[in-house]
């Protein structure tokens, strides 16, 4: 090792250290912000090390050195631009394309490496062998990543798409992939075969998540997320890069956590969501009320509720699917401000899964300017559901059915926020009709809950009017 | 050679480890920001763009670089960015409401 690439691996194990001390800070919302800045700093060190070691060691072609700059130039304002725009709701596409294009820069850097050797000596099988993994990962997580961002975006039908003789199919693209992987590695110096690994990898995503409902697609965003992750840590493998190792490493060992915690929370396994063909999309199909069986619904008007709330000490909010579908993250911070200044207590129960992903809801609520001290994680807030007045639910279904507490239904075992052990309960909701899970709520239907019948954003909007009047008199 | 393979699957495996141990501690509230900050940190890729570029001494070199240049960036500059907006949302309380200040509601409560 030569003095300059000692020093160019101290600078990556700094960069390493900021990146895990930046995500360690993710912890806490009042650091959280800091803790990605520091990670940004340990991104530019990592970053401008390598490239003074390379104008350094290897001095310049021009036109390499132009082509990056121009690359990173297009790459960098599309995406400046795509995240100062983003709406927040959107977050879960935006950052399945972030994963696509990591993804598939690490499948180009691995090519690029190998056609690298193939001037010289051929590759040795320290090489060739990330080189193979890293175009395997990277580009079937590309084409996976941007199928999945045009389910959640709504340009691809978000129901699961399956068609008879897909298994075969897949199961003979992997084949040709696999054969292509192990050709590449054997003939070393051949690079058609990478080729073909890279066309047959890129339609297994495209196979790989077609089938896969609209519902589970973060869940597959997530362990995207960990496959770019890993074809990252391949090209550093294929570079000897320890800062590509290191950072790759951290994104898999962190979107495979995050999809296995997703899949808990939604009561299902990841081989049973990634075999796909469950539930449809996630776009609400409801039925209008009318014509269905309400002989044990009690309901409500916007008066009622708005009573029940200005005369409680402590309301719990429940927020749902429902309600960061209709948008109507400000009419409820609305509500809860006018409460608050009443002196009513108010504070958000938030599932792990209320959003599209853990974490989502919070992010939409946080943009309606609710302070995250009024937000209860799931254990938080089913202690304080026991001395809760008013549970207010709003387009939220599965995540508080105390059904799930009994065993041998479709929703046993699933965490749930214990909404039923408020003193009474108020559903906001458009229909009867169940949840993602397609089981009914016995909540619903409990003497103690008032079921509201709207679409989450107008019903918010009509308490807030009727709220006015009892805290104003 | 081997040394050198040996020294980073060795430093792969801790990494791993330190990641599971990192992110497991971090509360639902945060989990999609940090997985947004998790995306912008492979957005280190980057890196390896810079060393194809050093590498490249052809047009298909120089298309290469470009493609992974271009990729890479708009990872690492999208991710830190949107993973800073998402968290500037996220805000302490107010200090304690004083309802003779306070305008609209609590003012008109506080007058009532």
């Amino acid at each position: 090792m030569t003095d300059l690439a000692f020093l160019v691996g101290v600078t990556y194990l700094i960069a390493a250290t900021l990146f895990v001390v930046g995500l360690h800070k993710m912890r806490a919302p009042s650091t959280a912000r800091r803790g990605n800045r520091i990670s940004a700093v340990g991104m530019v060190i990592a970053v401008g090390s390598t490239v003074t070691f390379a104008l350094i060691d290897t001095g310049g072609d021009v036109l390499a050195w132009t082509a990056l700059v121009l690359g990173a130039g297009v790459g960098a304002s599309f995406g400046v631009r795509r995240s100062s725009t983003v709406k927040m709701t959107d977050i879960p596409q935006l950052i399945s394309v972030f994963n696509a294009v990591g993804g598939g820069a690490a499948a180009t850097i691995a090519i690029a490496d190998f056609l690298h050797y193939r001037t010289g000596d051929s590759p040795p099988l320290t090489v060739s062998i990330p080189v193979v993994f890293g175009v395997l990962i990277g580009s079937l997580t590309f084409s996976g990543s941007l199928i999945a961002a045009g389910k959640l975006q709504g340009l691809i039908p978000g129901q699961p798409i399956v068609f008879p003789g897909a298994r075969v199919l897949n199961l003979g693209v992997a084949g040709v992939a696999a054969g292509a992987g192990v050709l590449a590695i054997v003939t070393s110096s051949h690079i058609e075969w990478l080729l073909v690994l890279l066309v047959g990898a890129s339609i297994l995503g495209i196979l790989m998540v077609l089938p896969i409902g609209g519902a589970d697609a973060p869940v597959i965003v997530s362990l995207l997320n960990a496959f770019t992750g890993l074809a990252v840590a391949m090209a550093g493998f294929a570079l000897d890069n320890q800062a590509l190792i290191i950072a790759g490493a951290l994104v898999g060992a962190a979107g495979t956590i995050l999809t296995l915690e997703m899949a808990k929370v939604m009561n299902r396994s990841v081989p049973s969501i990634v075999l796909g063909g469950f539930g449809t999309s996630d776009t609400a199909t409801d039925t209008p009320v009318d014509g269905q069986d309400l002989n044990d619904v009690r309901q409500l008007t916007a008066d009622d509720v708005a009573l029940q709330l200005a005369y409680a000490h402590q309301v719990l909010i429940v927020p749902g699917y429902g309600l960061a579908a209709a948008q109507a993250q400000h009419e409820v911070a609305e509500l809860a401000k006018l409460l608050t200044a009443h002196g009513v207590k108010v504070r958000y129960a938030i599932h792990p899964v209320a959003g599209r992903m853990p974490g989502q809801m919070n992010v939409l609520l946080a943009e309606a300017d609710v302070p995250y001290t009024q937000m209860l994680q799931l254990d938080e807030a089913n202690t304080a559901f026991d001395t809760c007045d008013v549970a207010l639910v709003i387009g939220a279904n599965d995540v508080c059915n105390p059904d799930a507490r009994e065993p041998g239904n479709a929703v046993s075992g699933m965490p749930i926020l214990d909404a039923d052990h408020a003193k009474s309960v108020v559903v906001i909701k458009r229909s009867m009709n169940s949840g993602y899970a397609g089981v009914s709520n016995p909540l619903f239907t409990d003497p103690k809950t008032g079921m509201f019948f709207s679409d989450a954003k107008k019903g918010l909007a009509e308490i807030v009017v009727a709220t006015k009047t009892y805290v104003a008199a | 050679m081997t040394e050198s393979l040996f020294a980073n699957l060795a430093i792969f495996v801790l990494s791993l480890l330190v990641g599971v141990e990192v992110i497991s501690k971090i509360p639902s509230t945060l989990q999609t920001p940090m997985m947004s900050a998790a995306n912008a940190v492979h957005g280190v890729v980057i890196a390896g763009a810079v060393a194809t570029a050093a590498a490249a001494d052809s047009w298909t070199g120089y298309a290469l670089t470009f493609v992974a240049a271009a990729l890479a960036a708009a990872n690492v500059f999208g991710g830190y960015v949107v993973t800073d907006r998402m968290l500037a949302m996220f805000k302490r309380p107010d200090p304690p409401p004083d309802p003779a200040e306070d305008t609209g509601i609590a003012g008109e409560v506080a007058r009532t």
